[in-house]
């Protein structure tokens, strides 16, 4: 009964799929395979605590958070809007190509702009509208693709640039995964081989985003 | 003094304003779980500051523990003192793009410290941030107090999403001990040739893809596949490891972009727009997805062998 150990993949494909509260499913997924393949419970809670201890490296980008609560509380986020706002009078894909931009810099130097809320939704969404409807008022249809587009940037930026800060949660989690399977890489160097992912990703959304301009006026 | 004793300091750093955030929690009198969330900080704070000093089997018992209170919704952001928008706004005005300046400082400090220093990279990140800080307070003239209040609200809005990463990389080591990769690799190896590179590579990134699809977080999948595929199929065919973790993650964000799983990517917006296609976000993403998990699969047979 070998593949009793696969519980614990069963149950974590099972609870996120289901939204169960995620840190007990994880600890549960933990504790059922330890339990299938045999462990003792002495045994499985002293493996979980210094699996726990030996992975706080993951939990490091904590120690980045103080700064940048101080300068949010200054306006960082302000000051990205201001910047942002200048752009008027650029077609939707323009708009969006530059957004694409920034989100990607500043996710390599480490800020979490939380887009979809801060960004998207007041600022880019209706930038994009405003200047696509200047030739004529939109159809319904036409709106919903501007908002899917908009928001689409800000995951795509936000995703294939992140892993381009060395201490960005991913990053740490990945060095930290490859030491416990036993080929340790550092998060620099995670950090360089990710520079041409961040980068095809870019070229391709641009040229995504100068066709989304094309579409829309038919 | 060695790099580990240095990094412990950090870690003890970190356990400091996890203590912060735990007194702000116990604190907050609006929050109906202000009790659990106050225990859950509390007990990191312990973990992170002396853990070193703990049997392991006790910081097993104290990780379960931080899962009952989740489990049972003990553990609640609560109420958190907004950016005063004025503030922030007259701030921006004056100081504009160097509000950026700390955060440059930090990215191309932790790099160069793990660079050109034996120090390594963790240490390095350590001291950035460490710098960095004092750059932002000297340069908005905060007080100790301000960024007390600054380190609490930013820790506390994390919350409990900020320690999962930390587990699912826990879960990876029992599923090491257990023996899962190897379970199933060798389960795949009847279906799949090991030693052929491309087919290994293709394996992985489909692979990483579609769990993410599944299971919608990118972070869980990458434990169990690199463990059960990348290892076994790529790196122990002489592929390099930095190459596998790089790329494996990112063809898992191509998931990501497919997966209304991923609720707070692909369904948050709609509900924040309005969007009358529940589906609008991911449609407009598919282009995107599988043109880069093509492109990341070829990049990652040429650069990793």
């Amino acid at each position: 009964m070998e593949y009793l150990k696969l519980i614990g993949i069963v149950i974590i494909i099972l609870g996120f799929a289901l939204h169960f509260d995620t840190l007990a499913v994880v600890i549960t997924a933990a504790l059922a395979t330890g339990l299938a393949s045999g462990m003792s419970i002495t045994h499985l809670l002293s493996l979980l605590g210094q699996g726990f201890m030996d992975n706080r490296m993951v939990s490091l980008f904590l120690i980045t958070l103080p700064m940048i609560g101080v300068v949010e509380r200054h306006g960082l986020k302000q000051a990205a809007v201001n910047g942002i706002s200048k752009l008027k009078h650029l077609s939707p894909g323009k708009i969006l190509n530059l957004y694409l931009a920034i989100r990607e810099i500043t996710c390599a130097f480490g800020i979490a702009l939380s887009g979809q809320v801060q960004f998207i939704r007041p600022l880019i969404n209706p930038m994009a509208q405003a200047s696509a409807s200047v030739k004529g008022a939109l159809s319904p249809k036409k709106v919903d693709l501007i908002k899917g587009q908009s928001a689409a940037i800000d995951n795509i930026g936000n995703f294939y640039a992140q892993n381009l800060f060395i201490a960005s949660s991913g990053v740490l989690l990945m060095s930290s995964t490859m030491k416990s399977l036993g080929h340790a890489v550092s998060p620099n160097e995670i950090a360089l081989y990710s520079i041409p992912v961040a980068l095809i990703a870019f070229v391709l959304t641009f040229y995504y985003n100068m066709r989304f301009d094309k579409k829309l006026q038919n | 003094m060695n790099t580990n004793n240095i990094l412990e300091f950090f870690y003890m750093l970190i356990g400091l304003i996890m203590l912060f955030s735990s007194i702000e929690s116990f604190r907050d009198k609006e929050n109906p779980a202000r009790i659990g969330t106050g225990l859950f900080w509390l007990i990191l704070a312990v973990i992170f500051a002396f853990g070193e000093a703990i049997p392991s089997f006790i910081v097993g018992i104290l990780v379960v523990l931080i899962g009952v209170l989740s489990l049972f919704k003990q553990v609640k952001v609560g109420r958190i003192k907004e950016v005063d928008s004025k503030v922030a706004e007259k701030s921006a005005k004056k100081l504009g793009a160097w509000l950026f300046f700390p955060s440059v400082v930090l990215a191309i400090l932790s790099v160069s410290i793990g660079q050109f220093t034996s120090l390594g990279g963790q240490v390095g990140i350590g001291i950035a941030s460490v710098v960095s800080l004092i750059i932002a307070i000297i340069m908005t003239r905060s007080s100790g107090k301000t960024a007390y209040h600054d380190s609490e609200r930013m820790v506390r809005s994390v919350g409990t999403a900020g320690i999962l990463p930390q587990l699912l990389a826990t879960l990876g080591v029992i599923f090491t001990a257990s023996g899962i990769g190897d379970l199933i690799s060798k389960s795949i190896s009847g279906i799949f040739p090991v030693g052929n590179h491309l087919l290994g590579v293709i394996l992985y990134g489909v692979a990483m893809a579609v769990f993410t699809m599944i299971m919608g977080n990118a972070f869980a999948a990458f434990a169990v596949i690199t463990a059960g595929i990348g290892i076994p199929f790529i790196v122990m065919q002489g592929g390099s490891p930095i190459v596998v973790a790089a790329l494996g993650m990112t063809c898992g964000y191509c998931g990501t972009l497919l997966t209304p799983m991923a609720a707070n990517f692909n369904s948050l917006p709609v509900a924040l727009m309005e969007m009358k296609d529940n589906l609008g976000v991911i449609k407009q993403q598919i282009p995107i997805a599988f043109s880069l998990l093509a492109i990341q699969i070829v990049l990652m047979y040429v650069l990793a062998f």
